[in-house]
């Protein structure tokens, strides 16, 4: 079965997998704050707040070219935006704010690269996000993993059955086919959640999730802590300063 | 009959219905005792209620009649120690690894029930030794192949301490070697057992006992092979037997 990229890249033998997920949110954060209170965004700041980013990619041992392309998946959106901005006669604020969103889908990109989901919920819950909310995202990214593996199941089934056969004149039967396999795959994945519900209540489950975990931070988490905090308030300030 | 009767029931079933919220009979006023140390096999074809009686004895699902687990009645009350006495080892072994990791989904029912984490993970990495899968508890359990991921549930089970297992179609998806292993494994637990399963030649291996489920009730007791001569049900057809095929209906007593 194949699986999110993001969990390939969080077993990845780099430095900044093996860091506490609080510590790489708490440096995320402060980048995201950083990055965002900027007053005005030079080509100093895109090149000091991009080489932060690229650190990290560095130290994720994550590929460069993947995480440069899957942040673009931004850029619909914050062109979007940017229309509207450029519409109304603010044109620099327009390539401001494509940049800005570029960099922290980047930067977001790197930490949940290297960092496994239920360890970033577990940071988030640590960071005072509702104990309900992480619960969702954590079953939500269990199912994830659900509906992705009924759908190649399904797309399997479809394949062995000529689903590649007939090319583009047969696309619009396709099309109606793909939308009744798209019903079918929700209804299975919610039988699927429900026994999966079923079997954690058999083991005891009564509301809450507790977790095998490390409490304590080494001291490569606070190296990666201050390091982060003190770079991305040098940049910050300097660059506010020089610009 | 039984391995080792001895004193009370640990399962004591009495009239037991369910329907599906369909209207579907799926129990018909099912009877059934299981005592210590015995181990006794459900057979039956698809769709007869195995699974939905086996669903009943730790809570899962809730009929009318009478269900009494290691002398608790089966209410909301006593659901909690129900589900710690028995043991379910689901047939999909996909629908019961949910954790991240292979020790945190093994480690879950001792930290539901509030064993330190510390010791939660230690007992849970002893049971990952026990059924060999000690390599593998840093893996995320999607990435298991299928006769890892059933011993992987086999260690969730067993690492909560159950009474009583019971083990709904354990060897699906395990080829032959696998199967011996499990067979090993199951026969070297001191627990009570309930094993739901096609497989008869692994239902004789292992209980004494059987009882053959149709159209939601339980149509017929006694050892593996006197229900399978009675009604067909054998794993393969012997060579050049062409009268019995796999899984030949029961109702037609030969």
């Amino acid at each position: 079965m194949h699986h999110v990229v993001l969990d390939e890249w969080n077993r990845r033998p780099g430095w900044l997998q093996k860091r506490d997920a609080r510590a790489k949110l708490v440096v995320l954060l402060a980048y995201l704050v950083a990055l965002a209170t900027m007053p005005r965004l030079t080509p100093q700041a895109v090149i000091g707040f991009g080489a932060l980013a690229s650190a990290g990619v560095a130290s994720g041992r994550l590929p460069a070219l993947g995480v440069a392309l899957r942040a673009g998946a931004v850029l619909p959106f914050a062109l979007f935006f940017a229309a509207g901005v450029w519409l109304s006669g603010a044109t620099g604020k327009a390539a401001d704010l494509v940049v800005r969103s570029y960099l922290s889908a980047a930067a977001v990109l790197v930490v949940m690269g290297a960092t496994p989901m239920p360890g970033l919920l577990r940071a988030m819950e640590w960071l005072g996000a509702p104990r309900f909310l992480v619960q969702v995202a954590h079953f939500l990214y269990r199912y994830l993993f659900v509906l992705s593996e009924q759908a190649q199941h399904m797309r399997l089934a479809a394949l062995s059955r000529g689903l590649d056969r007939g090319g583009f004149r047969r696309s619009r039967s396709l099309w109606r086919a793909a939308g009744g396999a798209l019903a079918v795959l929700f209804a299975r994945s919610q039988a699927r959640a429900e026994a999966i519900h079923r079997a954690m209540l058999a083991r005891g489950y009564a509301g809450r999730l507790a977790e095998l975990r490390n409490e304590r931070m080494e001291a490569g988490d606070w190296v990666l802590v201050a390091a982060g905090l003190l770079l991305c308030a040098g940049v910050r300030t300097g660059l506010a300063y020089a610009g | 009959m039984r391995d080792s009767a001895s004193g009370e029931p640990l399962i004591r079933v009495r009239d037991l219905r369910f329907r599906y919220e369909d209207g579907t009979a799926a129990l018909d006023g099912v009877s059934f005792d299981l005592y210590p140390g015995e181990t006794v096999a459900i057979l039956g074809p698809n769709g007869s209620g195995k699974t939905t009686f086996v669903l009943h004895l730790n809570g899962l699902l809730r009929g009318d009649g009478e269900v009494i687990v290691c002398g608790l009645r089966l209410e909301k009350r006593n659901l909690e120690e129900i589900r710690r006495r028995v043991g379910l080892l689901f047939q999909d072994p996909d629908e019961q690894l949910f954790m991240p990791t292979v020790v945190e989904d093994v480690a879950f029912a001792l930290l539901c029930r509030g064993v330190a984490p510390a010791e939660a993970e230690k007992k849970a990495r002893a049971v990952l030794a026990r059924v060999g899968l000690e390599g593998a508890a840093t893996r995320p359990p999607y990435h298991l192949s299928a006769g890892e991921k059933r011993r992987a549930t086999l260690a969730a089970v067993l690492a909560a301490e159950p009474d009583i297992l019971v083990l709904d179609e354990p060897t699906t998806y395990l080829d032959p070697p696998a199967q011996r292993e499990l067979l090993t494994l199951l026969a070297s637990l001191p627990q009570a057992k309930i094993i739901v399963t096609h497989d008869t030649e692994f239902a004789e291996a292992i209980a004494r006992r059987a009882v053959f489920f149709q159209r939601g009730r339980i149509i017929a007791e006694g050892s593996v092979a006197e229900l399978r001569r009675l009604y067909g049900w054998t794993a393969r057809p012997a060579r050049g037997d062409t009268t019995a095929p796999e899984g030949a209906q029961p109702g037609s007593p030969r």
